[in-house]
């Protein structure tokens, strides 16, 4: 397990060697004056370590978002100081509201230059300190390899998240004894809570005496790799199973008990029937006001099972009857032996009975429009179809997102990355690259506005450097969509800045030698989705979409889970 | 829910940023610190935080919550005052001509219990160590005779409870 080297490496050198210790062999990053050295070093190791050069440090932040989503992976991230490390900041805070486990490794000026103000000197540790699981900064080279192991223990262990490494030059150039050991234990931080088989029984006992049981669940069992568990205990007490947004791959789509959506543009049953289900099983999510709307009317009549790694969840937004804590993987293999076989079909049908509701109401008219205009609904159902929902489906921020995460079929694990807690638009594009290296054997569709499209464009770039196959579908309604559809339904449709005249984009793609083509007709969509995804090259796609299309269902911001308008 | 006074102590691993991250979790909640000591605590290497706030047992249940997740953070505790032995420690700087002129500084020096540190030609200083209304009273009292400095410290406090610091460390050392 520990590595030594015979002779003094450099501070730069020994970062190389903790990484490829740790099993990394990708990082994308950006460099600059602070962070050269290390640069030096992976010119020379560059064999061995993969560097992607971003077009951005926001997008180098994202990459390895997108890639440790898509493998379960420490995505790393490195950028130089001053505006380098200021630019990872959106994507660490969404790492770290997403729990997504990130190592970003930034230069600083060197040790005697701290504090004076120097150029390129930021306090990025005073800056990442709220966003960060943990951070510090590295002042001496003999640090590098005890702090980096560390930082690696951390960002993937217990709840992961964002881990933030501030290295001064000084400690890259100097020379040191390299010697390298795992970090596997901190003596301050307990990654996963002991098992209390007490509350195991207690919430077996709820859930076996249950008339009209609910779960929801959310991405802790995908960060628990406990997608099996979850089949296993829904399967044996056939409870109807809603996801939350970061939860959706954890069980199939088709799942026959799975029942949608819960939130804020969520499915209607699951959310109309939170209210009247009378023990509700949250596992591996956080209560978040998007999923809860209106606390004071969330749930009471239910009792409430809260399955969750994060003490600090427990009781946080919803006071619970019984916290599970634990990983969920664990927890729930604990679970299964106390819970009985049911059968809970005629709870089921109301579940059914409302999503015909709901198709009646909204889903028919999406997925077969009226008028001519191309609904958003229909790409995406063009894009199940021409992937046999094998695709791993990457999502911006906004009305795309909602109906992508709506309307995708997805049958396999990590299929579904997108920026939830922190809502970051910019997001789809970058971390799609990262999710398509991570699993290139996968197909990976970046849906994404024309907003959002925007806000991180500049990494086309780095999509054509690398010949990264990405599959990029940017549906053009012309507005902020979502922004535009609050402002209709609350702003008396004033439409402040919502409007936007957009550029050719397939020719901005024709640019960056990226293939690609426009499509406004509903003839042109199928043949334009399955070209797209034949294609062995990345490749764009712009889909002009009806400009003024809203989203229902929808909760209205502060309104109870049952008052979920249809329209 | 109303606001009550709460203690809360921080047991932390003793490293640069640590006040930096804890304080930032009452900031992101607006929450107004009202008293901070941090200091050495009975386990070598441990810092103790001793964080005094007004508000609501549910705010004080969310804080306590967050700063225990931190890493380096061993283990988080709250108290309402009557479940703590608590103090505060006050200086005041008064003009040295009030002790000759004004007799009933002594009287209130000696009624308070709070002691004489040091007198030179310019200027004497008290000190008091006590509850927090203790040191309020004194103020007063001395207030209409001007006080040229005043500074108080953060509350200091401990738990009548045990604060088992000791074996919460084994217990992690141990699952290793």
């Amino acid at each position: 397990m520990t590595t030594k080297l015979p002779n003094q490496i450099s501070g730069a050198e020994a970062i190389v060697h903790c990484l490829l210790a740790e099993g990394v062999n990708l990082i994308y990053g950006y460099p600059g004056g602070a962070i050269m050295p290390f640069y030096d070093e992976l010119y020379k190791f560059q064999d061995q370590l993969k560097h992607v050069l971003v077009r951005h440090e926001q997008g180098a932040a994202h990459a390895a978002q997108g890639y440790a989503r898509a493998t379960g992976k420490v995505g790393v991230a490195v950028a130089t100081s001053g505006p380098g490390a200021t630019n990872l900041v959106t994507g660490i805070a969404d790492a770290q509201i997403d729990s997504t486990p990130l190592v970003c490794i930034t230069g600083q000026v060197g040790r005697h230059l701290l504090g004076s103000d120097a150029f390129q000197e930021t306090d990025i540790i005073g800056i990442s300190t709220p966003i960060t699981k943990w951070n510090y900064q590295i002042t001496k080279a003999a640090e590098i390899p005890y702090i980096l192991a560390k930082a690696f223990y951390i960002a993937r262990s217990g709840r992961p998240g964002p881990v933030l490494v501030d290295i001064t030059k000084n400690a890259q150039f100097e020379l040191f004894d390299f010697e390298y050991t795992p970090c596997d234990h901190v003596r301050s931080y307990l990654p996963e809570p002991q098992i209390d088989m007490e509350c195991i029984h207690q919430a077996a006992a709820l859930i076996n005496e249950a008339k009209k049981p609910m779960i929801v669940y959310g991405q802790g069992v995908v960060l628990g790799n406990a997608e099996q568990e979850l089949k296993t205990f829904i399967e044996k007490t056939t409870i109807p199973s809603a996801w939350t947004i970061l939860g959706k791959s954890a069980l199939p789509t088709a799942h026959k008990h799975n029942v949608g959506m819960v939130g804020m543009h969520g499915n209607y049953a699951p959310n109309v029937l939170t209210n009247e289900c009378d023990v509700l099983i949250a596992i591996g999510m956080r209560f978040d006001d998007r999923v809860t709307g209106d606390l004071n009317t969330y749930a009471k009549q239910a009792k409430i099972i809260h399955f969750d790694i994060d003490k600090a969840e427990i009781n946080k937004n919803v006071k619970v009857d019984v916290g599970v804590l634990g990983n969920c993987k664990h927890t729930l293999t604990a679970l299964l032996p106390w819970v009985k076989e049911n059968n809970h079909s005629q709870w089921q049908s109301s579940f059914d009975q409302l999503y015909q509701v709901e198709f009646k109401e909204v889903i028919d008219k999406e997925m077969n429009p009226a008028g001519p205009g191309i609904s958003m609904a229909e790409v995406i159902e063009q894009i199940n179809q021409a992937t046999q929902s094998q695709a791993i489906v990457v999502t911006d921020v906004g009305q795309h997102q909602m109906i992508a995460c709506r309307y995708a079929q997805e049958t396999l694990p990590k299929s579904n990355i997108t920026s939830g807690g922190l809502g970051t638009m910019g997001f789809a594009l970058p971390s799609a690259i990262g999710a398509k290296m991570g699993a290139p054997e996968r197909e990976v569709i970046a849906v994404i506005g024309d907003g959002g499209f925007q806000m991180n464009i500049q990494e086309l770039g780095t999509i054509y450097q690398t010949q990264t196959a990405v599959k990029i579908v940017v549906l053009n309604n012309e507005h902020l969509g979502m922004v535009r559809q609050w402002q209709e339904l609350f702003f008396d449709s004033r439409y402040a800045s919502t409007v936007m005249t957009n550029p050719d984009f397939v020719t901005i793609a024709k640019g960056y030698y990226i293939p690609g083509k426009r499509v406004d007709q509903r003839a042109d969509l199928k043949a334009a989705i399955e070209e797209m995804v034949a294609a062995k090259t990345p490749y764009f796609l712009e889909i002009k979409v009806e400009n003024e299309e809203n989203v229902f269902p929808m909760i209205p911001s502060g309104s109870s889970v049952s008052d979920i308008r249809l329209s | 829910m109303e606001n009550k006074w709460y203690t809360i102590s921080v047991y932390s691993e003793n490293q640069v940023g640590m006040l930096n991250r804890i304080s930032g979790i009452f900031l992101k909640r607006h929450i107004n610190i009202e008293s901070l000591n941090v200091s050495p605590s009975e386990i070598p290497q441990v810092s103790k935080f001793t964080i005094v706030v007004n508000t609501t047992q549910k705010w004080v249940e969310n804080i306590v919550g967050q700063i225990e997740k931190q890493v380096e953070v061993i283990k988080v505790f709250s108290h309402l005052d009557e479940e703590i032995i608590y103090q505060e420690s006050a200086l005041f700087k008064i003009s040295s001509n009030l002790l000759f002129d004004e007799r009933q500084i002594q009287n209130i020096i000696k009624e308070s219990n709070a002691q004489i540190v040091t007198v030179s030609r310019e200027f004497f200083v008290i000190s008091k160590t006590g509850r927090r209304h203790e040191i309020d009273e004194l103020h007063e009292s001395l207030t209409p005779f001007g006080i040229r400095q005043f500074v108080r410290s953060g509350r200091i406090a401990v738990s009548k409870e045990a604060m088992p610091i000791s074996t919460i460390l084994n217990t992690i050392n141990q699952k290793k």
